[in-house]
């Protein structure tokens, strides 16, 4: 079968993210970007479903500027087999990113498409459930284990207080978890194929896709700066500083 | 004229600092206090296909050249692991230049993927203790005897004897005296390392605890004919080959080792309070600091141009030995400072800072002097009169 795995550019999760001086979004000029770390793990995972036998293809895709081409080299170098770029400068929502992508399944007829659960940059947790509804397929997300069973696929959903085992029949939409593996570091040999490796680049447009932003930014603000501790000299100190200046008792 | 890093080398950066990061300065502080080879960082790169960065792609490398194995030293030196990780590995990428240049289809297969897949390592037996960098003096004999040489001899400053499977060995086939030109008359073999032949004896020393350094002893060693490289008595050109790229490759080490010093004490300053404010905030902290950068960047951009001339097939001697004289001297200054920077707790093992400082002096004094290299420069670029 066809695998096909969606990644994102985004702030490398190294960098400490700086917000615009006009709180307009996050700083990204001459900021290092790497590919979403659930994404590595989504085609970690994809790589080891073809070393199996159990996938033919692995195609990936990026939503994004004319950079983000660097990360489609990177799942390839990692083992994807080809990568389509839809160029698009300026924001894409999740909402148009499912479209898009929802345009790509139904060009190349993959019958999985493995997604990072979310992106590092804004957590929506949105685009991949999102895929599933518009294409009408079954979901496993947050997957910490996958297994193909005849045509359908067990996996292991990482739930509160526990793990959830879900059947999805094919084609399906999966959500990588952070357990669902370890992503691999790109060999020598697998960087240079990887330059080799064709990347077709599409325009919105051309998938007839409108990606007009739905949503507004109101502001974008850095978390309130925390106060420093303060030591105090007796339990009962403690408590009056609890109850009259913290009000937490 | 373009100095920026292609998407292919950052990808490569990015590969060898998650290996390097895998280890952490932890391993590298036992590794300095208790000895041993870093095995696991060698197979680490070999598994990834590092190790064959600017071997040919026939023979399983990646067919890169000086300019990307350069770029992969400075990441591994600089990731935390100094020299204790670039020496580890450092003979295995350009070493066996000549083999790749000089050696037969058969010897090229036979000798080039073990090394490349780290399942065999290599140490460089050139130095002797009584020629030091006269190179042409060499003493150690290897005699023809029908289809093999034997060789008696003494090398010194042998890096990873205690654990190499094999040996490129520069031997005098041609007593000097019968030799037509002063630099005739060796020849140069790549060698299985047949300890019941030969006698490793290991040089306790200031740092880089992790990568042997020995004196060799060889009585006897046969080496079958098919292990000479090239034609016998031209050993010592085809050696010279390796000669430029080693210095690109220990300028870049000694670089990527004082960016990591910078980095540290630039942390440091920036943490420790002292008088109520960091003391990353007084100039007398932040000038020596901001100069030692200064001075690395310079280096290693001369490293740069002098890998890429190498990679572009120009004349690359005078640029190499000036990016080694210069990111070795500028390397050293920043471990010192970086000492300093972290006062009485710089000199302090947990603090790494001074494990740097011991391995800066390495590509200060290896693979040749900086006196030398002044002399090379005021000889071949100046064209003053040759002073030794």
């Amino acid at each position: 079968m066809k695998v096909l795995v969606p990644v994102k550019r985004v702030v490398d999760y190294n960098v400490k993210v700086r917000v615009k001086a006009d709180g307009s979004g996050v700083e990204t000029a001459n900021v290092k970007m790497s590919m979403n770390p659930f994404d590595e793990i989504a085609v970690e995972e994809a790589v080891r479903l073809k070393e199996k036998g159990v996938a033919e293809e692995i195609v990936a895709v990026s939503c994004g500027p004319n950079a983000a081409q660097e990360q489609l080299r990177t799942a390839l170098a990692m083992g994807a087999d080809r990568g389509i770029l839809v160029e698009h400068d300026g924001v894409l929502e999740p909402l148009a990113v499912a479209k898009l992508l929802k345009a790509i399944v139904g060009k190349e007829g993959p019958a999985l498409v493995i997604l990072g659960k979310q992106a590092i940059d804004d957590d929506m947790s949105a685009t991949g459930q999102m895929l599933a509804a518009l294409l009408g397929w079954g979901q496993g997300t947050f997957a910490s284990r996958i297994e193909k069973e005849g045509d359908a696929l067990k996996v292991t959903r990482e739930v509160d207080g526990g793990l959830e085992t879900v059947s999805v029949k094919l084609p399906a939409i999966v959500t990588a978890d952070l357990r669902l593996n370890e992503p691999r570091y790109a060999s020598l040999p697998n960087i240079m194929k990887a330059r080799k490796k064709p990347i077709e680049t599409v325009k919105p447009a051309d998938l007839g896709v409108d990606v007009t932003p739905r949503l507004r930014v109101l502001k974008v603000e850095e978390p309130a700066k925390r106060q420093a501790g303060r030591k105090v000299g007796s339990v009962e100190e403690l408590v009056a500083v609890l109850r009259n200046e913290a009000k937490v008792i | 004229m373009d100095f920026a890093l292609t998407p292919q080398h950052e990808a490569l950066q990015e590969a060898i600092g998650r290996i390097c990061a895998d280890l952490g300065d932890e391993y590298w502080l036992m590794r300095d206090r208790q000895g041993g080879f870093p095995t696991e960082l060698h197979q680490a790169l070999a598994k990834g296909g590092w190790l064959g960065v600017c071997m040919p792609e026939d023979v399983g490398g990646a067919g890169l050249g000086i300019t990307e194995a350069a770029l992969m030293m400075q990441t591994i030196a600089q990731s935390g692991a100094g020299m204790s990780g670039a020496s580890a590995i450092h003979m295995n990428i350009f070493g066996l230049q000549p083999v790749v240049v000089f050696g037969t289809g058969e010897q090229k297969q036979r000798m080039l993927p073990p090394l490349i897949e780290g399942r065999e390592r290599a140490c460089f037996a050139v130095t002797e203790p009584n020629t030091g960098l006269d190179t042409t003096q060499l003493k150690t004999r290897a005699e023809r005897r029908g289809g093999r040489y034997v060789v008696h001899g003494q090398k010194v400053w042998i890096s990873t004897a205690q654990v190499a499977e094999k040996m490129l060995l520069l031997a005098r086939t041609t007593p000097a005296e019968q030799a037509r030109k002063r630099t005739e008359g060796l020849s140069l073999f790549y060698t299985d390392f047949d300890r019941s032949r030969i006698e490793v004896r290991e040089i306790e020393k200031m740092g880089r605890k992790a990568v042997d350094s020995n004196q060799v002893f060889i009585d006897g060693l046969e080496i079958p004919l098919e292990d000479r490289i090239g034609e016998e008595g031209q050993g010592f050109r085809y050696i010279l080959h390796g000669m430029n790229p080693e210095r690109i490759l220990i300028a870049a080490e000694a670089a990527g080792l004082g960016h990591l010093a910078v980095s540290r004490a630039a942390a440091y300053a920036k943490e420790r309070v002292v008088f109520g404010r960091p003391i990353g905030q007084n100039q007398a902290i932040q000038h020596p600091l901001a100069e030692c950068w200064m001075e690395l960047e310079a280096a290693r951009l001369m490293t740069m141009n002098a890998a890429w001339r190498y990679d572009s097939g120009l004349e690359c001697g005078a640029q190499a030995n000036a990016a080694k004289y210069l990111a070795a001297e500028a390397g050293f200054k920043a471990c010192q400072q970086a000492v300093m920077t972290h006062g009485g707790f710089g000199y302090a093992k947990e603090y790494h800072v001074e494990r740097y400082l011991r391995e800066s002096m390495i590509p200060r004094i290896a693979p040749v002097s900086p006196q030398l290299i002044l002399s090379f420069v005021a000889e071949r670029v100046l064209g003053l009169p040759k002073s030794y």
